[in-house]
């Protein structure tokens, strides 16, 4: 191995732990903008006590989540009971990689350009699905590996949901594959900077992007789609046997979750990191394009988020036939009419996209 | 480097594969399969097929196996207890036929390093999006065509069998009980 290679692999891992720190600081704020907003929705103040504002609560829960007792059931299966946890939150984070978090920045005074990509290759797309995929063996394990009927029947029901609106995801895709011609994220993102950074594939595909924001939600075990913890019928669900710092990992996994599936969102419907018009203001490639393109991306995402928030705080659950019912009735034929209403304008009007 | 990781996830798959045979439990025999598929998507990213690889893991681990999961899941399988195998015959049979699997990789083996034939280029593209796509939809039209109409006449087949009990509702299900 010569030294430009241990370079190369030297930086890869710098920007991976970059990337990393990053989504885990988002994702630590994401929870306590969660509990302030549902305060504000519900008439309370949530947690506003631990700093200005409340902004170290983050910190202070992971500290208590750290502290806790570790409680290991007697009769659970430990190896998967352990390698549960790890799997979930492994699984939320590799996706990580693939994300264009904005386009190439080039340093002032120097020749360096920085790209906000950790990775770039041919099939970034079908990665996220496979890796979300194997996502699904988390939940399951941890259900099947408690030794408790209210964990086993949350873990069945979340991989049945699960695997249920995977359909309904993958489906929802294939319009904007069809509308780009390709799998790399990288790429889908720059063929939307037509229209002074407004080329965006929503509203070539816009009914996959109504289904894709459902199923995600399914994806994600969040409200009205959190049948796998409902409180009311099965304790906690899954994780009702998890503790401490294990409990915090499918809690950060849940989390991470979201934030991948909007993040897709942003970068297949909504231009990923194109501004309209930063292209005109800033020229191309300026630091500036760079900076105001990633903090567009940042503020795609935290609106994605912010609907997660505003839904959980708004419908009540549904019910699990419901769902099913829904899943399969309902938002797969659609997802089937979208890909054909999509395919057919791309087959007549060629030349317009 | 390729070396070395060649090695690792070569040796993680005939690991994996080893304990899926080796495990009482079923479900850690199937834990063990989702680690082979994963070693051999690993594998194939080596070999510069990333698509084959992305479809390995998105098929075999997140589809087929999460339904193998499932199932063992729901009938809640209990660890087999060893005891003699009743079908004695079948272990030298089985010996024998790892013998012949094993010769016949051994003359690949040999055969492809006797031969004069060297590889066109470094990188091929076998294994990209494009070149599968195309040769899906133009030379191998036919078969992909008949592939999804058995896939369809399978998924239509399921459906009838798993139905029949809600066509009869008074015989059929006081059977389906016990």
């Amino acid at each position: 191995m010569d030294s430009q290679t241990a370079i190369d692999i030297a930086l890869k891992f710098a920007a991976i732990t970059v990337a990393f720190v990053v989504v885990l600081l988002v994702v630590a704020y994401t929870v306590l903008a969660e509990r302030r907003v549902l305060g504000f929705i519900q008439g309370r103040l949530g947690p506003n006590r631990v700093g200005p504002g409340g902004m170290l609560q983050p910190f202070a829960d992971l500290l208590k989540f750290i502290l806790k007792e570790d409680i290991v059931p007697d009769k659970s299966t430990r190896f998967v009971y352990f390698l549960a946890p790890v799997i979930a939150t492994m699984a939320a984070l590799m996706t990580m990689i693939v994300y264009p978090f904005g386009p190439e920045i080039p340093i002032p005074f120097t020749d360096i350009v920085i790209p906000l990509t950790v990775a770039r290759f041919d099939v970034a797309l079908l990665y996220v699905l496979g890796i979300t995929s194997v996502g699904v063996y988390g939940i399951m394990l941890a259900g099947w590996s408690s030794n408790n009927k209210y964990s086993l029947m949350g873990g069945l029901r979340a991989s049945a949901q699960m695997i249920s609106y995977e359909l309904g995801l993958g489906l929802s895709l294939i319009g904007i594959i069809l509308l780009a011609g390709t799998l790399d994220l990288a790429r889908i993102v720059e063929l939307q900077s037509g229209w002074h950074g407004f080329r965006w594939f929503i509203f070539f595909h816009p009914l996959g992007f109504v289904i894709y924001m459902i199923a995600a939600i399914a994806e994600t075990n969040r409200v009205p789609f959190d049948l796998p913890e409902a409180e009311t019928e099965l304790v906690a669900g899954f994780h009702t046997e998890y503790s401490a710092m294990k409990f915090a990992l499918f809690f950060l996994a849940e989390y991470i979750n979201m934030f991948t599936v909007s993040m897709l969102a942003t970068t297949l419907f909504l231009g990923g990191w194109n501004v309209p018009f930063a292209e005109d203001i800033f020229g191309r490639p300026s630091f500036m394009f760079g900076l105001v393109s990633a903090i567009g991306f940042l503020l795609k995402v935290i609106f994605f988020l912010f609907l997660y928030i505003w839904l959980r705080g708004t419908l009540p659950r549904f019910r699990f036939d419901q769902l099913m019912n829904f899943g399969w009735k309902i938002l797969l034929p659609f997802a089937l009419l979208s890909i054909f209403i999509t395919a057919t304008l791309i087959f007549l009007f060629p030349n317009s996209f | 480097m390729l070396v070395f990781f060649f090695i690792l996830f070569g040796a993680m798959a005939i690991g994996c594969a080893l304990a899926v045979v080796a495990q009482r439990n079923p479900l850690y025999s199937a834990i063990s399969l989702i680690g082979v598929f994963i070693s051999l998507a690993c594998l194939y990213v080596m070999l510069a097929a990333p698509f084959i690889a992305a479809v390995q893991v998105i098929v075999y681990a997140g589809a087929i196996m999460v339904l193998v999961v499932f199932v063992i899941m729901l009938l809640n399988v209990e660890e087999e207890e060893r005891r003699r195998p009743r079908l004695r015959f079948l272990v030298p049979a089985a010996i024998a036929l790892a013998g012949v699997l094993i010769a016949e990789a051994a003359f690949i083996l040999v055969s492809v390093q006797e031969s004069r034939v060297v590889p066109t280029s470094s990188t091929s593209d076998v294994g990209l999006t494009q070149s599968i796509g195309s040769a899906l939809f133009t030379q191998y039209l036919l078969p992909f065509e008949i592939t999804s109409i058995l896939l369809l006449m399978a998924i239509v087949g399921a459906m009838t069998l798993a139905r029949r009990g809600a066509l009869l509702p008074g015989r059929d299900q006081s059977k389906r009980s016990d």
